[in-house]
C-alpha cells in the first residue's frame, strides 16, 4: 500500500513541480515587462500597468483561478476545453499573478539603483539596451534575490491551491486516498515534498546569494 | 581654430535660469578650470556639453563642427546623440564606478561595446578584444594603478576609485574631457594622487575642462579660468591673472574666501 500512495504521490507531485517551473518561466520574464510598464514616462500605460498590478495583489489568488478557469465556460467560450486545460487554467492564473508580485519587485530594485550609473553608461557612448544589460541587470538581480526567493518559497506553496480546480497535484492525490480507501495519513504525507522542496531552494538561494556577494556597492 | 566653443548657452529648470548667456572657448591642448560657488551653474554647464541636459538656446561646436544647436528642434536619434558625445568624456564627482565590474573591465567595458558595432568585429575579433585589453592595462598604468586591473571598485580607496575613472573615460580617447569636482567627494589625503593625474594630462595637452573647488590647482594645471556666478560668467581669462588679480569685485570676494588655503 505504501508503494501504490508514494507512486500516486510522486505522480501528483511531478504535476505540482511542472506548474511551479511553467509559472517561474512565464512570471519572471513577464514581470520585468510590467516592471517596465509600470515605470513608463507614457502615462496611460503606466496607469494601466499599475492597475492591473493592484487587481492581481489585491486579490485571492484563489479567486483569481476560478475566474480564469470558469469565466470562459460561463460565456460558451470554454477556452479550456483540451486534456491539460486545467493545468494551463491553472499556470495562467498563477504567472500572471505572480508576474505581478515580481513587477513589483524588480520596480523597487530598478528604482534603487542610483541614477549615476546610467549617466556614466550614456557618457561613455552606451545604448539604454545595452545600460539596462551591461550596467544594470546585475545590480538588478543581486538586490533582488532575497525578495524573488521569497515569493519563489511561496509560490511553491501556492501551487496547492490548483486542486480547488481538480488538478491533481500532490494534495489532490494525497486526499484521493481518504475517499477511495479511507486513509488519512496520504494527506498529511504530502508535507514532507513541500518541506523538502522548499528546503533544497532555500540551501539554492543562500548558495546565489553568496555567490552574487563577491562584490559590494 | 578652437577645440571647443560655446556661444550664447542658456538652461533653466522651472523658472530658474541656471545659465545665463555662456559663450567661451577653449583651445586644443589647453585645459580651463571653472570654478564658482555651488549653484553658480557651472556643473550644469558640464552636463550640457556631455548631453545630460539639452539646453534651452545656444550651440556646441567641436573642432569646427557644430554638434549642438539648440535652436534646431529637430529630435536627433539616438545614434547620432552617442556619436557626439563621445567627442567629450565625463569624470564624475562619485566616480560611479560599475561596481560588479573589476577595474580593467570598468576600462573595457565601453570599448568592447562600441567595437561590436564595428564592420569587420567577426573576423578579428580576437584582435580587437587583444587590443582592448592591451589598451586598458596601459590606461591604469599610466593613472598609476597596473597592481590593481582585477581588484572591484569596493576593494579601492576613493582616489583608487577616481583614478579607474579617468582612465575610463580616456578608454573613448575623447577629444575634450571633463571633470564634475573630481576630489570633492575624496578624503583631503586622497585628492593629491588625483589631483597629480590630471597634472599629467595636462602635461601631455590633453584638453580638458575642469570644475574644481582646489584654488591652487586650477592656478598652476589650467590655462584658463572662468569664474561663474549665478548662472552667468563673471570673469574669464589665463588662470594666473583671474586668481592672483581678479577684476571684478564678485571674484574677489568669492576667491578671498579660499586665502589661507595653499
Amino acid at each position: 500500500m505504501f508503494q501504490t500512495v508514494l507512486n500516486a504521490l510522486n505522480q501528483g507531485f511531478l504535476l505540482t513541480l511542472a506548474l511551479f517551473l511553467v509559472t517561474l518561466a512565464g512570471a519572471l520574464p513577464l514581470g520585468l515587462l510590467v516592471s517596465f510598464g509600470s515605470m513608463s514616462r507614457f502615462r496611460p500605460l503606466r496607469y494601466v500597468m499599475r492597475t492591473i498590478v493592484w487587481i492581481f495583489r489585491g486579490s485571492p489568488l484563489l479567486l483569481q483561478l476560478f475566474i480564469i478557469f470558469y469565466v470562459p465556460g460561463e460565456l460558451d467560450h470554454n477556452i479550456w476545453a483540451f486534456s491539460s486545460g486545467r493545468f494551463w487554467a491553472a499556470a495562467t492564473a498563477f504567472i500572471l499573478n505572480y508576474a505581478c508580485y515580481f513587477s513589483e519587485i524588480y520596480r523597487g530594485g530598478i528604482e534603487s539603483i542610483p541614477r549615476g550609473q546610467d549617466e556614466a553608461g550614456l557618457v561613455l557612448g552606451m545604448t539604454k539596451q545595452q545600460i539596462f544589460f551591461k550596467v544594470k541587470f546585475m545590480q538588478l538581480v543581486r538586490r533582488i534575490v532575497p525578495p524573488i526567493s521569497n515569493e519563489i518559497i511561496t509560490l511553491v506553496k501556492d501551487t496547492s491551491l490548483a486542486n480547488s480546480i481538480a488538478l491533481a497535484e500532490v494534495i489532490w492525490a494525497g486526499k484521493k486516498f481518504m475517499k477511495s480507501d479511507g486513509l488519512v495519513w496520504p494527506l498529511f504525507f504530502t508535507i514532507l515534498y513541500y518541506l523538502a522542496f522548499t528546503g533544497l531552494l532555500t540551501l539554492f538561494f543562500g548558495w546565489l546569494e553568496k555567490k552574487l556577494s563577491y562584490y559590494s556597492v | 581654430m578652437a577645440m571647443l566653443e560655446v556661444s550664447h548657452m542658456e538652461k533653466r529648470f522651472g523658472n530658474t535660469e541656471v545659465l545665463k548667456d555662456i559663450s567661451f572657448s577653449l583651445e586644443k591642448g589647453q585645459s580651463l578650470a571653472i570654478i564658482g560657488s555651488s549653484g553658480s551653474g557651472k556643473t550644469t554647464l558640464l552636463r550640457s556639453l556631455n548631453f545630460l541636459e539639452t539646453p534651452d538656446a545656444g550651440t556646441i561646436t567641436v573642432d569646427g563642427q557644430l554638434l549642438l544647436d539648440a535652436a534646431v528642434r529637430t529630435k536627433a536619434s539616438d545614434k547620432e546623440i552617442r556619436k557626439k558625445r563621445l567627442r567629450f568624456g565625463l569624470v564624475f564627482q562619485n566616480f560611479n564606478l560599475f561596481p560588479q565590474y573589476t577595474a580593467l573591465e570598468n576600462v573595457m567595458l565601453a570599448s568592447q561595446l562600441l567595437a561590436k558595432e564595428r564592420p569587420d568585429y567577426r573576423q578579428n575579433r580576437r584582435e580587437i578584444l587583444e587590443q582592448i585589453r592591451t589598451r586598458g592595462v596601459e590606461l591604469l598604468t599610466q593613472v598609476g594603478l597596473q597592481d590593481r586591473l582585477d581588484n572591484y571598485p569596493h576593494q579601492l580607496s576613493g582616489g583608487q576609485q577616481q583614478r579607474v575613472a579617468i582612465a575610463r573615460a580616456l578608454a573613448l580617447d575623447p577629444d575634450i574631457l571633463c571633470f564634475d569636482e573630481p576630489t570633492s567627494a575624496l578624503d583631503p589625503e586622497l585628492t593629491g594622487e588625483v589631483l597629480k593625474v590630471i597634472r599629467s594630462l595636462a602635461e601631455r595637452n590633453m584638453t580638458m575642462i575642469i570644475v574644481t573647488h582646489e584654488m591652487a590647482f586650477a592656478r598652476d594645471v589650467a590655462d584658463q579660468i572662468i569664474f561663474m556666478d549665478g548662472g552667468v560668467i563673471v570673469e574669464q581669462g589665463p588662470a594666473r591673472q583671474v586668481i592672483e588679480h581678479p577684476v571684478q569685485e564678485r571674484t574677489r570676494r568669492f576667491l578671498s574666501r579660499y586665502q589661507g588655503q595653499s
